[in-house]
């Protein structure tokens, strides 16, 4: 029988218990996992980047639903552990569970701490410390304009850059004199503050908050002096408190922290305590670096493996804020017996401070350039004696011996255990071993198998010089990023190649192009053959083997297999005719479900592979063709009823979308494209999240474009004003164009406007009539050779194959 | 194994499988896909990915490897494993060609 180890808490610390355990003792423990929060274990330090769009919840993930199945681990997910029965050594739920355990790990992390001034429980006052919180914000961000952040600190600032870059107006209110004085001197904190201000934030420092007003609701916060600063969201991040309540509860040791010894183990010695709920010699942490030395002691005690007790060591800090190097480290007060080292460079805006006691270093303060991190850390954790290069010190690792060294040589020049990746406790040798043993060629290979740089990512800098200095030549992280493993050309080298080569054929341009692999990969040919078939309308052969399957097929693959179909129904619009033929079809086929789409039309799913063609038969006597819901290329158009039915509308927003969607079906574009009209200002059709987007105005026609509302959301850029609809079709023609011959394959219109230049759209498209019109002209051409519906192909014979298995041995076995 | 033990079947041509294509074979319960790549090799696997039973005959071929439609992992179509730093394998079914006729034995094998 396995013995129950029951974990309270699923966050990042006992995610790295579970996966040392797994390696160590994998069949030793049956394990049942209890998680306030409604999901699985993510990189909660990642959150910041969420918050800024610089990443998505997909992306910080660190063990998704499959991770837990694989290890037959029970995840409670959104269930919150309410009482520990010691005797009966059983944990009960506010769900009513109650599971028994042999060992019992409590990892319910920590609280943030709430300043009981009054206001702080009115709605839009927010912490910060897990998803739910960044929803909040994000959503705040959207309708709301002003954000007051109560804390100066890491996490403080975070969340103001974050806010800031979503569009808020932020201001910072701090309690002491200078920003992050935990971990900053005052020379630091004022160049912090000084960049912070530049980017539009307002700081006000030795501020405390008297109280948050408003009625019912947020509108502003009272300073102790009186001033009010208006705002519609507040978050506070003053600090957190170990959350200790549970254990408490149950009688355990508490101090500070819920008290453990040298090996995790509570007072009681079949419980466990690690993260930031623990207290370990006295202290609590609130980082994951040491917080992770605490999952792998508990993990090999818990497999019964020899290990060392805890010992506390000093970890460094760095702010997640993209364009700000700081890092700190170690004790940086000023004493009697201490001396420093100071240097500051105002040009380049870099300060740098190294405290010294007894001719060591004890503490690291570095602003602007932290490159040499890893060098004055390793010198303070090896306790070197520094007098022989007092001189020189400061300008870091580069100036010893004699000639400045390059930076690759100062990381060559590391021992082997100089910590790399502070986050997961990774060091050099781990890193050069791995990559030669495994060989490693690109960043997010070293990412997935050593975690080094796979949290908060400050030391990617680092670790690309050790690829650099490992794989040598073979490794340029300054060189723009290849469409694969396949060719060492970005997409855009690629792109303009096919033009200047005239490469028609994936084949001919891999020969051209020197590729690395005899025919691709599943990266790289669906982006070739979207090139070919954007450049070569009339004479490229669509090569369909480099298609996903749903292009292929000219459906959408289910998660069993099965096939949804999801035919036009122009600008949303459909008639009784067509609804009598959908539903014969979902009788006749036996198809389980029926929806309306997102995107104002119908789909079937579950259908089989087989009886694909003659489900598109049926629906193509009624006139139906592809919705191409599968397709990088036009989607739908969403309409709404405009002037002839609303009220409000202005013109005919639904004649107009149905114009487009006819005139544009069956483009194919770097990634899909969603268009849609709306008959008046109050945008019932949602076209201001579009990719383009028509607003009827009483004089004409507004367009948009670079909409986002999936991964990201982002409110459209507007393209200009015109008075009739064939102005619109020529303006949103043309715009399409531009796109698909410059957009990256995948890349959506708002990220390809990004990188391009709205104004630089804008001139082409809005001011430049010639080149609008030559646009236009190139669309038309290949829209000759793209308009021919793919399912009417499909039920006339073409790709018969696909649909057919080869041979059934159950039937007739061939002997 | 040796093909003097194996029982083959003939299931079809060469060109029945879309140069870097694929098709099913059925065989009760179990789908076996046959994959055909760049070189006119061909090889079975069961139409199954060790991620999440995705189907891998409709996934991209390239080098020796299939894609799955589901979520991208890499499998090795010699070996039925999964490439990178995913774990996990699918069954494998000897398969030769001769003269044209694809010939394949049911003698499954899983790393
Ligand atoms: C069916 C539908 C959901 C529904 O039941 O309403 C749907 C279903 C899927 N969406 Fe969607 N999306 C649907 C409307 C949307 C919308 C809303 C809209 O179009 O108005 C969005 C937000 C707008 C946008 O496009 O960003 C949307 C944003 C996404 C995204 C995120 C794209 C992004 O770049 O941010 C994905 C993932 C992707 O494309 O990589 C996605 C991917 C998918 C896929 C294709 C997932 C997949 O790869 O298998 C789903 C296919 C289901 C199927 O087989 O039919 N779907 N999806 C909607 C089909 C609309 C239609 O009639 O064609
Ligand atoms: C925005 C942000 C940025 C950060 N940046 C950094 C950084 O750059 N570097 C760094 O090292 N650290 C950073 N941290 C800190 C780091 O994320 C934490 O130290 C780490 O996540 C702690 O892990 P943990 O497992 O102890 O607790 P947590 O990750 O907090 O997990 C505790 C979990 O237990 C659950 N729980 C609590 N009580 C119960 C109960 N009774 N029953 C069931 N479940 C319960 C909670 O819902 C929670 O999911 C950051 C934190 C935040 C919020
Ligand atoms: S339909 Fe869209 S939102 Fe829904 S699960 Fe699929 S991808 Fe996600
Ligand atoms: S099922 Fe194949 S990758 Fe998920």
């Amino acid at each position: 029988m396995k013995k129950k180890l029951v974990i309270i808490g699923n966050g990042m610390v006992p995610g790295r218990m579970l996966e040392r355990l797994y390696d160590q003792a994998p069949d030793l423990y049956d394990v049942t996992i209890f998680n306030a929060e409604p999901r699985v274990n993510y990189d909660r330090i990642m959150l910041s980047p969420v918050l800024s769009g610089e990443k998505t919840y997909e992306e910080i993930i660190i063990h998704g639903d499959g991770w837990y199945i694989d290890r037959n681990i029970t995840l409670y997910k959104g269930h919150k552990v309410t009482e520990i029965d010691r005797q009966a050594k059983t944990v009960s739920t506010n769900t009513g569970e109650t599971v028994s355990y042999d060992k019992l790990v409590i990892a319910t992390g920590s609280n943030p701490f709430i300043i009981p001034v009054p206001g702080h429980d009115l709605p839009g006052v927010l912490t910060y410390r897990d998803l739910d919180d960044v929803e909040a914000m994000l959503l705040a961000a959207q309708s709301r304009d002003k954000a007051v952040i109560i804390g100066g600190g890491l996490l403080g600032l975070e969340a103001a850059a974050g806010l800031k870059e979503r569009g808020m107006d932020v201001s910072v209110v701090h309690l002491m004199p200078t920003l992050m004085e935990r971990q900053l001197d005052e020379a630091a904190g004022h160049l912090l503050q000084r960049e912070l201000e530049g980017r539009g934030i307002k700081i006000y420092t030795s501020s405390n908050t008297k109280q948050i007003v408003g009625d019912g609701k947020v509108e502003g916060l009272e300073l102790e002096d009186g001033t009010i600063i208006p705002a519609s969201l507040v978050v506070m991040a003053v600090g957190i408190r170990p959350n200790a309540q549970i254990a408490q509860e149950a009688e355990l040791d508490v101090g500070r922290g819920i008290q453990v010894d040298g090996r995790m183990v509570t007072s009681d010695p079949d419980i466990y305590s690690l993260g930031e709920c623990a207290e370990v010699g006295g202290q609590v942490y609130g980082i994951v670096a040491p917080l992770y030395e605490t999952a792998r002691i508990a993990a090999d005690h818990l497999a019964g493996v020899p290990c060392e007790a805890f010992k506390h060591s000093e970890t460094a800090t760095k702010l997640k804020v993209t364009g700000i190097d700081l890092y700190s480290l170690g004790d940086f007060g000023q004493g009697d017996d201490r001396e420093e080292i100071v240097l500051r460079d105002a040009q380049a805006g870099i300060y740098k401070r190294l405290v010294i006691q007894d001719n060591k270093i004890i503490g690291v303060v570095l602003y602007g350039d932290t490159s040499d991190g890893a060098w004055f850390n390793n010198l303070l954790k090896t306790g070197e004696d520094i007098s022989e290069m007092r001189e020189t010190l400061i300008f870091g690792q580069a100036y010893q011996g004699g000639t400045p060294l390059d930076p690759s040589a100062a990381v060559a020049a590391l021992p082997d255990d100089a910590e790399i990746c502070g986050c997961n406790g990774v060091c050099k040798s781990t890193i050069v071993d791995t990559i030669k043993e495994k060989g490693l060629t690109t960043l997010d290979d070293v990412r997935a198998y050593t975690k080094a740089s796979a949290s908060c990512g400050t030391c990617t800098g680092l670790v690309e010089q050790l690829m650099s200095v490992t794989l040598g030549d073979s490794y340029n992280p300054a060189a723009i990023t290849p469409m694969c493993g396949c060719t060492d050309l970005g997409h855009d080298d690629v792109r303009r190649l096919i033009k200047a080569k005239e490469l028609k054929t994936i084949p001919d341009l891999m020969q051209a192009l020197e590729w690395k692999t005899s025919c691709g990969c599943a990266k790289c040919r669906p982006a070739l053959n979207y090139y070919m078939v954007c450049d070569w309308p009339n004479e490229y052969a669509d090569d369909y083997q480099s298609r996903f399957i749903n292009e292929r097929v000219h459906a959408n693959i289910q998660k069993d297999g099965t096939y949804s179909v999801v035919p036009r129904m122009w600008g949303g619009m459909t008639s009784s005719t067509e609804l009598r033929a959908i539903a014969d079809v979902v009788d006749k086929f036996d198809i389980p479900a029926v929806k309306c789409t997102g995107g104002q039309r119908i789909d079937m799913l579950g259908i089989k592979k087989e009886d694909l063609p003659a489900v598109w038969a049926d629906l193509g006597k009624a006139g139906f063709v592809s919705g191409q819901a599968y397709a990088k290329g036009l989607r739908t158009v969403k309409t709404c009823v405009g002037s002839d039915w609303c009220r409000f509308g202005t013109q005919d927003s639904t004649g107009l979308g149905i114009k487009l969607e006819k005139f544009m079906w069956g483009s194919w574009t770097p990634a899909k494209l969603k268009l849609a009209v709306s008959g008046c200002p109050r945008n019932c059709a949602e076209a201001t999240c579009k990719d383009i987007g028509v607003v009827c105005v009483d004089s004409g026609y507004e367009i948009h474009f670079a909409g986002a509302a999936g991964l990201d959301i982002k409110g459209t850029e507007i393209l200009g004003n015109v008075s009739t609809e064939d102005e619109v079709m020529e303006h949103v023609v043309a715009l399409a164009q531009m796109y698909r011959e410059q957009g990256r394959y995948l890349e959506r219109i708002y990220k390809w406007a990004k990188r391009i230049g709205v104004d630089e759209i804008r001139a082409q498209i809005m001011d430049n009539a010639e080149m609008r019109k030559a646009y236009y002209d190139r669309f038309v051409f290949s829209q000759k050779y793209a308009q021919v519906d793919p399912w009417n192909e499909r039920v006339s014979g073409k790709d018969k194959h696909e649909f057919k298995p080869m041979a059934d041995l159950t039937l007739e076995p061939a002997e | 194994m040796n093909a003097m033990t194996e029982n083959w079947i003939a299931i079809g041509k060469l060109e029945d499988i879309p140069l870097r294509g694929s098709r099913c074979v059925k065989n009760g319960d179990m789908t076996i896909a046959l994959f055909r790549t760049a070189d006119d090799q061909v090889f079975a696997l069961e139409d199954k990915c060790p991620h999440k039973n995705g189907p891998l005959s409709q996934g991209i071929v390239h080098d020796g490897c299939v894609t799955c439609p589901l979520h991208n992992w890499v499998i090795s179509l010699s070996s039925g494993t999964a490439q990178g730093a995913d774990e996990g394998s699918t069954m494998t079914f000897p398969v030769k060609v001769e003269d044209g006729d694809i010939l394949l034995s049911l003698d499954g094998h899983k790393e």
